[in-house]
């Protein structure tokens, strides 16, 4: 087998079970007694096991097995979910990634896993060092056998059980359905296609007699039966199922479980407690459950290579090229004929770039999921309670966005837990709630997507900002007075500052914040702070939806153009030389009654050729970097467009104030330039 | 000569001397295009060109080696070479030919062979009549040099 082929499928599908695994981890960590939770982290387990045995990696195929050993006794009742359990499990998952990223990395995936397995092996035997295990062990025993209940032919296992019981709650119906086939029927397994076909559409199967695979492969005589939960009920079930061609007889009949009648209560403790909790677990539980038993949605996808998008990507933006072109010899030709068919081109490779550029969004989810368990962790390793929750997951965002906004948003969240939300007792004595909470926020505004973190801690404290910044010399005393409250917070994304008085890994290396608002800034992003002290602190990160295309104002110095993205100008004026002004050694004018000074692009960017004198006007280009502005000196404007970023390559990197380069409608690149790197 | 290992590569010329790179490392060849200059960079970095599609680091070899400049002519071709993860067209004076050189004839280059330039030679190819000078291209492409 050429493995090779498979490596990308094995580890993208890899990260996405491990992914499950975590999120329905903190899901059970909620919900311990919820055994559905425990079999999609099962699934998940299974499935990672299975490939990775089929790919050859050895280490990672037997921890997922002892981890799903585990979670085996777990679904079977024989263990109960405790803290400590869920520890070990989540450092399993742990090394688990750990490993496909070392496999994606193209290393061997190798890893010395025995502690975490020997650990994982004694859960499993219930060899835990404390006695808690010996009565979990005895209650469980002591568990009567399974009911046997309206349908003879079946055994239950606990987890079906579950799932009968939970989804009647829920005003499902259980029906036990038996389909016949005609003797001479010849398609079976097409037959079985359709019928399923139907099931799905009225509810969902849990359990087939043969198994779904045996009645694909025709291994069966001429019926079969399944365990169906729907709401509708048996004779419309009925009526369906003989619609379809050769389905000789169908028999339905409701389920009745052991807990129905009523004088029969020998459930053991853990299922009283199970119905319990589903029972008191309020609307969001079950809201939870119905989307586990909800008939897949029938939106068809398909799996593309994160390189195809891009290539026709590139090819669109070579349309793109052209059409400006074309628009270009269109106007000079006017004829009526083709500047109508120019239009209409322009229209639809218009629609097109939407339809290439949504194609290319991804969910904000795909960073998120990954912090639940990071602030559990963090929590855990500080001694604090810390609730986070999340709202607009589904926000969707360019995946060259994505691909770089994980980095800053972790810098954040660990800053907000780790200088913001306080300690538990610290919290009490101030008369909050123990637990703080992490709101962790992103929503669509217009051209951009805004993703905050806010958290209830204590807020920012304005003098321990201030007298930081004076002993690190980021500014002086006196300075340090005048700035208004949002100045001193922007304090805090200076190089080099950090306001917790004792260093811990988790934050307040000093490096965190100014990386982040560099990077936030790099993206063409913003970021902000707002914050009340001892009520919390929201940083506000606000990021455009795509990279890929933006618009900029084109404009020559020399015999050269360049592209300086709209996002950063603020207008564009004329003005008289008379009216430039000089402040010491820097050029400067009074714009709209403020003083902001000059930069000449052709000093700047060492532009060959000579200063016309004769001219006595010069136009000028006003941008501004965060509350910063700077008149920026051309030769002259060319006019707004909208343009493709490209890259300069891997060779070109740090080039002075140029984020990168777009094509022309003649085919000459032009540089782009980053105003935030000539603003100091 | 048939069953000796041989070495596919391109031979270009820089001043009089020829100097040569392995067919492997090369993506294309291209007359010049015209040069978006690139400004604050090495004065060997002539600046970037579209080359369909790809905005493309364009590297007057001449200036790279220490060896003087001149003007473009008829001849100066664009060689698209890949070294490492980087993708950089060089100038050339012109590009001669493709042909198979045994590598046996490959000796390391000599000792002195100019100085500040040695680094960027992996080896020098013995021929009949001709003395190819390989070409180290990580060495060329590394930016900390």
């Amino acid at each position: 087998m050429e493995i090779n082929q498979y490596l990308e499928v094995f580890i993208e599908e890899s990260k996405e079970h491990l992914q499950a695994c975590n999120m329905n981890l903190l899901e059970l960590e909620k919900n311990p007694s919820d055994l559905l939770i425990v079999n999609e982290i099962f699934r998940s387990a299974h499935t990672l096991k299975g490939m990775s045995a089929t790919m050859g990696y050895e280490d990672l195929a037997s921890l997922t097995h002892q981890m799903e050993n585990v979670l085996d006794e777990i679904r079977n009742g024989n263990l109960i979910v405790t803290p400590e359990i869920l520890d070990i499990v989540f450092l399993a998952v742990d090394h688990l990634e750990e490993m496909v990223e070392s496999i994606a990395s193209g290393g061997d995936g190798k890893l010395d896993v025995t502690a975490t397995v020997e650990k994982l092996h004694r859960i499993e035997t219930g060899n835990q060092d404390d006695g808690s295990f010996e009565e979990t062990a005895a209650a469980v025993a002591e568990a009567p056998p399974f009911a046997k209940d309206g349908c003879p032919s079946y055994e239950f296992d606990e987890f079906e059980r579950t799932v009968i019981r939970q989804s009647k709650e829920q005003g499902f119906e259980a029906y036990n359905v038996q389909v016949s086939l005609r003797q001479d029927c010849l398609l079976k397994a097409a037959r079985v296609y359709m019928v399923f076909e139907v099931f799905e559409q009225s509810g969902e199967v849990i359990k087939s007699l043969p198994s779904v695979d045996k009645l694909e492969e025709e291994q069966f005589d001429s019926d079969f039966t399944v365990i169906l939960l729907s709401t509708e009920n048996k004779e419309e079930i009925k009526r369906k199922l003989l619609n379809v061609a050769e389905v000789e007889n169908v028999e339905i009949n409701s389920i009745l479980l052991l807990e129905d009648f009523p004088e029969k209560t020998e459930t053991s403790d853990e299922e009283k407690k199970a119905s319990e909790l589903s029972d008191s677990s309020g609307s969001a539980d079950k809201s939870e459950d119905k989307k586990g038993m909800k008939p897949l949605n029938s939106n068809k996808t398909i799996r593309v290579n994160i390189e195809r998008l891009d290539i026709l990507m590139n090819l669109f933006e070579e349309l793109v090229i052209d059409r400006g072109r074309l628009e270009q010899i269109s106007r000079d030709l006017s004829n009526s004929e083709l500047n109508e068919t120019v239009e209409h081109m322009s229209r639809i490779s218009g629609d097109l770039q939407n339809i290439i550029l949504n194609m290319r969004m991804v969910p904000v989810e795909t960073v998120f999921n990954r912090f639940p368990r990071m602030i559990r962790q963090l929590a855990r390793d500080l001694n604090k309670k810390i609730k986070l929750e999340i709202t607009g997951a589904d926000t969707e965002l360019d995946r060259t966005v994505i691909d770089e906004i994980g980095d800053p948003l972790v810098h954040l969240l660990r800053n907000s837990v780790d200088h913001g939300i306080e300690t538990p007792e610290i919290r009490a004595a101030n008369g909050k709630e123990e637990e703080g909470t992490v709101v962790l926020r992103a929503y669509h505004s217009g051209n951009h997507v805004f993703i905050e973190i806010e958290d209830d801690g204590a807020g920012i404290n304005r003098d321990r900002v201030l007298k930081k910044a004076v002993s690190k010399g980021i500014l002086s005393e006196e300075a340090g007075e005048a700035l208004t409250d949002k100045q001193v917070y922007e304090l805090l994304f200076s190089s080099g500052f950090s306001t917790a008085e004792q260093i811990s890994d988790i934050s307040g290396r000093g490096v965190g914040l100014d990386v982040v608002k560099n990077t936030i800034e790099s993206l063409g992003g913003e970021i902000s702070i707002e914050s009340t002290e001892h009520k919390g602190t929201i940083f506000s990160v606000q990021l455009p939806l795509t990279l890929s295309i933006i618009s900029v104002m084109l404009i020559e110095t020399g015999k050269e153009k360049f592209a300086i993205p709209l996002s950063s100008i603020i207008e564009t004026a004329i003005i008289k030389k008379a009216e430039i002004l000089n402040a010491h050694d820097q050029k400067v004018i009074d714009f709209r009654g403020k003083v902001v000074p000059l930069l000449f692009m052709k000093e700047i960017f060492q532009v060959p050729g000579k200063e016309d004198e004769n001219k006595n006007v010069c136009s000028v280009l006003i941008v501004r970097k965060g509350e910063k502005m700077a008149g920026l000196v051309v030769d002259s404007f060319i006019g707004q467009q909208e343009v493709v970023l490209k890259p300069l390559g891997n060779y070109l990197t740090n080039v002075f104030a140029i984020s990168g380069a777009t094509i022309l409608g003649d085919g000459q690149v032009a540089l782009i330039v980053d105003c935030n790197a000539l603003i100091k | 000569m048939a069953d000796m290992p041989m070495l596919k590569v391109i031979v270009f010329q820089l001043t009089d001397k020829e100097y040569a790179i392995p067919v492997s490392e090369v993506k294309g060849i291209e007359k010049l295009h015209p040069i978006t200059r690139i400004p604050r960079t090495s004065p060997f970095v002539k600046g970037v060109i579209n080359l369909r599609g790809v905005v493309t680091p364009i590297i007057d070899l001449r200036l790279r080696l220490g060896l003087e400049e001149e003007e473009y002519g008829d001849h100066t071709r664009l060689i698209i070479v890949m070294a490492e993860d980087k993708e950089v067209g060089l100038i050339v004076d012109a590009a001669n030919d493709v042909m198979d050189i045994p590598l046996e004839a490959i000796e390391p280059p000599p000792e002195i062979i100019g100085s500040t330039t040695a680094e960027y030679i992996s080896g020098v190819a013995k021929l009949e009549k001709r003395l190819l000078i390989m070409i180290n291209l990580e060495s060329i492409v590394d930016t900390e040099k």
